[in-house]
């Protein structure tokens, strides 16, 4: 070991400067909290929350723990990103090719639409959605149904509700039908690396994936139903829909906008991917006698994706933490649920804003290790 | 003249397929014309599914017989290449085509022919159209939030001055251009904070314009007979040793009566607001989280372990969490880390939390550059016998922020995107204001005018500034 005093001392004097800043706000939170009263804990979290949520994925009233509504933000939270990841990625794959169609007009077209949802800001959109957009909606006495089942009224998107007999055995039809299509899609490869021989994976796995789940159907027991929303009058001027699902006005918005506002994003990272593949990848597949659909299945998408996924992931994520801004509609997400009612009842500002600070952090923190780990897994390896 | 097959357009029949095609074209263009902007129904004779999609079915066969390869006409090869390659882009192309016509009615009525614009209170606007009335009443309200009328023009010099100082780089001379990064780094940050920060809070006077303006014509005619090397020095110096010379040594209160201002009026930041708010934030987020971006960037790169372990620490805390969190926290929980009767105002503690989130962004954008760069620049400078700080200075990160201009640029524009979430800590910019009008019970429903002027007003700042970027890149693009 040959330590120099000069490798040493900016460390240290980093390091003593990190110290004494933490040294300093927590001295001066211990004397905060003595001087007011409050004690340092995490012991709130079992007590009775004593408040109402509006919407909520999980059995949740009054009488349930802090700790019950911290689940229940959360829930809620994910809830919006999985929707609002799976809405924005059909919509940015569809975009981002659209921008490479040869179309002029389509081109155009998709360059409108991620020009405009790009630069203006998320919060706007989100209350554009919620305070004008969906406040023009008709009552729910006035509302048409659409396709005769949904109704979209004023107070939020009335589907109807499933009502499933057996659903387990349908469950399982489900998971067996993905265990086959693995197992022939190995068997497959398999059979095409030892004897050259080509199986229709395809046309064998949507038929499996349709076939098991219908039989399960005829011969499981397995039986579905389902209950239409029917409009009720609760008073002279005042109607409501019962049954079915109902989706709140704030989680319409707030995936809508979410949704547009992202698929701009992953429209760009998409392009940039297809742009990245170079066009002497294409002609080469061609020119060994690849169809055009085998060039895209084996040639452009595995080397597309590689570009794409990185920075789609960081969308995901961003979006994720985008949903935080449910709070400013009232959308009882993690923010509003614990970082805003819970706060304010329990006033354990230091506890509270820690605890949703660590959620957010861990789950980003994870999701860009699992991506590291898709990285290296499909990078190229280089000899 | 040959045999027409109809499923088969070819150039031998050229102008019976151009003819035929177009004129179905055509049908279908003014069929959905007609409906859209006269609201005439030139089908409605036809049962209802079918007067819906006859326009398309018309359009595609027009566009079905049209479509021949090199037909010797220009204009329709290109037409055919760009709109009309094959039958589902047709379908597509048309479909396009009648979005748009049918949408231009609609939109132009509301926004000019139904809408209103004239008289100033919400008895005029009757109409289907939007009413702008609404935004002309609350204009300043969105421009200045709750700032008093009459000292608006604090806010407005405030913003001319900084566009004036900041424009010193375009009309400078050779000369003095390389002096320039000083001036922006250093001078021009402290004369913005000093100008917008007191001159629009208030309070007694910190500036004399009088004495100013008198030190600053001295020193410049004096500047005539200073060395050119030392001018810089001067410049540095002189005016401020004049100013302060002039105000506490020379004149006295009494003698001097010229412009002198008589202190200007306390306003505090609570009552800040509006699109100018929007702007102040974005400016000193801007300036404070480049320098800390870069610090960290620097840091997360170098050599000394527990430094680089304190700077991606710092950056993935950051970046892992929502700004609206980091809000909640300069608001509830900050005030919590600091002496009892330390107080630091919300305006400050938002703009300390918006920096520090965004420089962590800034930070990952910079080391993105100094990663891209090949070795041999490190190796090279270091040969010549560079220091850690010269290598830096004056070889990495030169050609390392050329490299990151567009991530940077995408940074501030996410900064700017994100400033009305200032909401969290009560602070009011332009969308707050929007929100606050839409509940004046004189003013009720009027929520989509004022979001569509916010959505034009951010929507132009935002292009602008990624077009800008997008110049600045190619302007910049050197190889290396």
């Amino acid at each position: 070991m040959n330590l120099k005093l000069k490798d040493i001392v900016p460390q240290l004097i980093t390091v003593i400067a990190v110290v004494l800043i933490f040294g300093f706000f927590t001295y001066n939170a211990q004397i905060n909290m003595e001087n007011r009263g409050i004690d340092f804990g995490y012991g709130f979290l079992s007590q009775e929350s004593s408040f109402d949520v509006q919407f909520s994925l999980i059995e949740y009233d009054g009488s349930h723990s802090y700790f019950r509504a911290y689940l229940v933000g959360l829930l809620n939270t994910i809830l919006v990103s999985v929707i609002g990841i799976i809405i924005a990625t059909i919509l940015g794959v569809i975009v981002g090719v659209a921008r490479l169609s040869p179309n002029y007009l389509i081109n155009k077209f998709a360059a409108f639409y991620v020009e405009f949802f790009r630069n203006i800001p998320l919060l706007l959109q989100i209350f554009f959605w919620y305070f004008a957009a969906l406040r023009a909606l008709p009552l729910p006495q006035d509302a048409e149904a659409i396709f005769g089942v949904f109704f979209l009224t004023i107070k939020g998107l009335y589907v109807p509700a499933f009502i499933w007999q057996n659903f387990s055995i349908f469950f399982y039809s489900l998971v067996a039908a993905v265990i086959a299509i693995i197992v022939i899609r190995i068997h497959a490869k398999k059979v095409q690396e030892n004897q050259g021989k080509q199986i229709p994976v395809f046309f064998i796995s949507l038929g499996l994936i349709f076939i098991l789940p219908l039989l399960s159907f005829l011969i499981g027991g397995v039986k579905l139903s389902f209950e239409v929303p029917v409009l009720k009058q609760l008073a002279t001027t005042s109607f409501i829909y019962e049954g079915g699902v109902s989706l709140p006005p704030e989680l319409i918005a707030l995936t809508l906008s979410l949704s547009l506002y992202t698929a701009t994003f992953i429209a760009e990272c998409v392009r940039a991917g297809i742009q990245g593949v170079g066009k002497g990848q294409k002609e080469a597949a061609a020119s060994i006698g690849l169809t055009p659909n085998q060039v895209l299945k084996l040639v452009i998408m595995p080397q597309a994706l590689r570009i794409i996924i990185p920075p789609t992931t960081n969308q995901y994520l961003n979006l994720t933490k985008n949903s935080s801004l449910a709070a400013a509609i009232a959308y009882p997400d993690l923010v509003l649920v614990f970082a805003g009612t819970a706060l304010m009842q329990t006033g354990k500002a230091i506890e509270i804003v820690s605890i949703t600070m660590f959620t957010y952090l861990t789950l980003s923190i994870s999701i860009s290790i699992l991506m590291n780990w898709y990285n290296k897994r499909i990078a190229i390896q280089e000899k | 003249m040959s045999k027409i097959n109809f499923l088969k357009p070819d150039r031998a029949n050229l102008n019976t397929f151009l003819y035929a095609g177009s004129f179905l074209f055509l049908i279908s263009f003014l069929d959905v014309f007609f409906n859209s902007f006269f609201n005439l129904n030139l089908t409605g004779f036809l049962p209802n599914f079918l007067s819906f999609v006859l326009p398309l079915v018309l359009g595609f066969i027009g566009l079905y017989f049209i479509r021949i390869e090199y037909s010797g006409i220009k204009r329709l090869d290109l037409l055919n290449k760009h709109i009309n390659t094959n039958n589902f882009n047709a379908v597509l192309s048309l479909l396009i085509i009648f979005v748009i016509i049918k949408s231009i009615p609609p939109i132009l009525s509301w926004f000019v022919v139904d809408a209103s614009f004239a008289g100033d209170s919400k008895d005029v606007c009757t109409g289907t159209g939007a009413c702008w009335t609404y935004i002309k009443v609350w204009m300043r309200r969105f421009m200045y939030g709750m700032y008093p009328n009459a000292e608006q023009w604090r806010i407005n010099l405030s913003f001319i001055s900084l566009v004036l100082l900041g424009s010193v780089g375009y009309f400078a001379t050779d000369k003095f251009k390389k002096y320039l990064t000083l001036y922006y780094v250093v001078i021009y940050p402290l004369i913005a904070f000093l100008f917008i920060f007191f001159f629009i809070s208030g309070g007694p006077v910190f500036f004399d314009f009088s004495y100013g303006i008198i030190a600053a014509i001295l020193s410049i005619i004096i500047g005539f007979f200073i060395p050119g090397r030392f001018k810089f020095y001067y410049f540095l110096i002189v005016p401020l040793a004049l100013y302060i010379i002039l105000k506490y040594f020379l004149f006295f209160e009494e003698y001097i009566e010229l412009g002198k201002l008589e202190g200007l009026n306390w306003v505090e930041t609570g009552a800040w607001g509006g699109l100018s708010l929007t702007f102040i934030i974005s400016f000193f987020c801007l300036i404070f989280c480049f320098p800390i971006g870069m610090a960290f960037a620097l840091g997360r790169r170098s050599g000394f372990p527990l430094i680089r372990y304190i700077s991606v620490g710092f950056i993935e805390f950051w970046r892992g969490v929502p700004l609206i969190t980091v809000l909640f926290m300069s608001a509830v929980m900050f005030p919590m880390f600091l002496p009892e009767d330390f107080f630091i105002d919300k305006l400050v503690r938002a703009i300390i939390a918006i920096s520090l989130f965004e420089a962590a962004y800034v930070a990952e954008v910079i080391r993105g550059g100094l990663q891209a760069l090949p070795r041999g620049q490190y190796e090279a400078a270091k040969s010549l016998g560079m220091g850690y700080w010269k290598m830096h200075i004056f070889v990495i990160l030169p050609q390392a922020l050329k490299l990151v201009i567009p991530g940077i640029a995408n940074t501030f524009l996410a900064l700017v995107k994100d400033t009305p979430l200032i909401f969290v800590v009560g602070l009011l910019e332009i969308v707050g204001m929007l929100n606050l009008a839409k509940t004046n019970p004189e003013w009720l429903g009027f929520a989509m005018e004022g979001y569509v002027f916010a959505a034009i007003i951010f929507w132009i700042i935002c292009y602008a500034m990624s077009k800008y970027s997008y110049n600045l890149e190619q302007k910049y693009k050197t190889d290396i």
